[in-house]
């Protein structure tokens, strides 16, 4: 069984009047089945609106689903007593780096999770040391938040989540606030999390570039998963993804409108190396 | 512009005073605030100036630096200090036209100003000598005996931290938010007290939504990462006492034995 696993998940909101009647009804995630197994690095990826970081704050039993079930590491989301179990297993990592930061060092801060789920002090700081070695932000352990780049800040958002010492990470959209090269380190941190250490990742994104290496993807749109498969398969329909509002990354686009036009290239070209090699052979 | 702000007023050396216990520190401040209104003899001020003076050189901060708060106090000062002199009743040291001003009258003012001045420069030094959060530690740590009366000690120390971290962001914010006003023609460079209200507005109800929606995050996030209130929380940084902080203490009690002795003696 994997790590995470929802079926028939669906999540309303309930837009209220001041009464307290509801007015409206939103379906933010509608009946989504998910399987995620351990160590895989998956990517959901959907506009925004398209319920993903809805979907995302179910995984941390920040919300609860209206209907269905959610399993993270075989414990139900929606029973209160695996609350924090499922908190510490399953981290998360927000969007805006300032807002998720609570201590005035670095250090303390990676300390924070460790510090709330009871670990000993002496593991803190063993813990803190092999967080922050693993995103490579040891040598500013003793900075201020507030003097770092966006990148190094998400950063040790992520190592404040591996501290705790999480099966799998949630990425919600961690690079949208970033320029361009923060949001290159905040990927290869991720990935290199997954590869080094095993941690299941889960990235929400609405950059179709970043989920080239992932091993699946799904996309959604208007709180349904509408495809999913791996990066090749997904980006092979390109007119699919234009439907659902998805910036196709250039070299893709190009390699579909030059096999429309007739040449013989593959679907479902990734990277420039290989429109390279399609082109030359 | 307003980046400039340092907050505290954390003066970075390594002296014994910085490396005391910020607890040992906190009830020395409370003993000789009690010390000061002990004393009120010539003798009194001058066992406090010794104090106060070997602790300021022990500190290894300049004095200079504990002199700057009392810029902000001057005009209490002076006022405090005219009142008593001029309107104490008593015996009459000399008349100045019609305002007689009494004996009692200039022995009050001095004492007054005495401890207004040694009070602003005895607190500084804490703050000096002391990270805000170090502070907010040793707040959280010795009164946590309020934790039986139900006062939530560790959510306020919580709080005071957070907020020690966000108001370097909301600064920020707030510049920008005034400079963006600015673009569009905000002139927040006029005089007189009703016009600069007027110009914070546009300011602050911006920087209110703002702060709302980073709290909101801010909570989120820290339900994320397992926060749930200081039950079954450890410490990543616990204090603790060492011997230096003991001797303190002693010190801090012989000071007080002692100005209590001195202010029964004279």
């Amino acid at each position: 069984m994997g790590i995470i696993e929802a079926k028939d998940l669906v999540h309303e909101y309930y837009r209220r009047d001041e009464e307290g009647n509801v007015e409206s009804i939103e379906t933010a995630v509608d009946h989504v089945d998910l399987s995620v197994q351990p160590g895989q690095f998956i990517s959901i990826l959907g506009h925004n609106g398209s319920g993903k970081s809805t979907l995302a704050k179910h995984i941390n039993a920040l919300l609860l689903p209206t209907e269905g079930t959610l399993l993270v590491d075989g414990k139900d989301t929606s029973v209160a007593a695996n609350e924090l179990s499922i908190r510490r297993n399953a981290g998360m990592v927000f969007q805006n780096p300032d807002n998720q930061i609570i201590a005035s060092v670095v250090e303390e801060d990676v300390g924070f999770g460790p510090e709330n789920i009871g670990v000993p002090t002496e593991e803190i700081w063993q813990r803190v040391e092999k967080a922050l070695k693993s995103v490579g932000m040891w040598e500013y352990r003793t900075h201020s938040p507030n003097r770092l780049s966006g990148g190094q800040k998400q950063r040790v958002a992520i190592a404040g989540v591996m501290a705790m010492e999480p099966k799998c990470i949630i990425l919600d959209e961690p690079t949208a606030m970033l320029d361009p090269d923060g949001r290159k380190e905040v990927i290869k941190t991720a990935h290199e999390l997954n590869k080094k250490k095993g941690v299941t990742i889960i990235l929400i994104t609405h950059y179709m570039e970043e989920v080239v290496d992932s091993d699946y993807v799904y996309v959604m749109e208007k709180g349904a998963v509408v495809m999913q498969g791996s990066p090749r398969e997904i980006f092979s329909q390109v007119d699919a993804l234009k439907k659902y509002r998805l910036d196709v990354p250039q070299v893709t686009l190009l390699a579909d409108e030059l096999r429309k036009a007739g040449m013989n290239i593959p679907a479902g070209i990734l990277t420039r190396e290989e429109l390279l090699e399609a082109l030359c052979r | 512009m307003l980046k400039d702000i340092t907050l505290g007023q954390y003066y970075p050396v390594d002296s014994v005073i910085h490396r005391l216990d910020p607890r040992v520190k906190l009830f020395g401040t409370l003993i000789y605030i009690i010390c000061l209104f002990v004393s009120d003899h010539v003798a009194g001020f001058a066992l406090m100036t010794a104090l106060l003076a070997g602790v300021i050189f022990l500190s290894k901060v300049p004095f200079s630096y504990m002199v700057r708060g009392l810029k902000a106090i001057l005009l209490l000062l002076v006022i405090a200090g005219a009142f008593n002199l001029f309107l104490t009743p008593g015996e009459a040291a000399f008349t100045l036209w019609k305002i007689s001003v009494t004996r009692q009258g200039i022995r009050s003012a001095l004492l007054m100003i005495f401890r207004m001045v040694y009070l602003i420069i005895g607190t500084s030094i804490m703050t000096l000598t002391t990270t805000p959060n170090q502070l907010t530690d040793g707040l959280e740590k010795s009164l946590s005996v309020l934790n039986y009366i139900h006062v939530p000690v560790h959510e306020i120390a919580m709080m005071m931290s957070i907020a020690l971290r966000f108001i370097p962001i909301l600064i920020e914010e707030t510049d920008k938010i005034m400079k963006a006003q600015m673009a569009r023609g905000a002139d927040f460079e006029k005089r007189g007290l009703i016009n600069k209200a007027k110009a914070m507005v546009p300011l602050l109800v911006p920087l209110f939504v703002s702060a709302f929606r980073r709290a909101n995050d801010l909570a989120l996030a820290m339900e994320a990462r397992c926060y749930h209130g200081g039950e079954g929380r450890t410490k990543m940084k616990p204090l603790h006492y060492r011997r230096v902080d003991g001797v303190a203490y002693l010190l801090i009690l012989l000071a007080l034995v002692a100005s209590i002795v001195v202010a029964v003696l004279f």
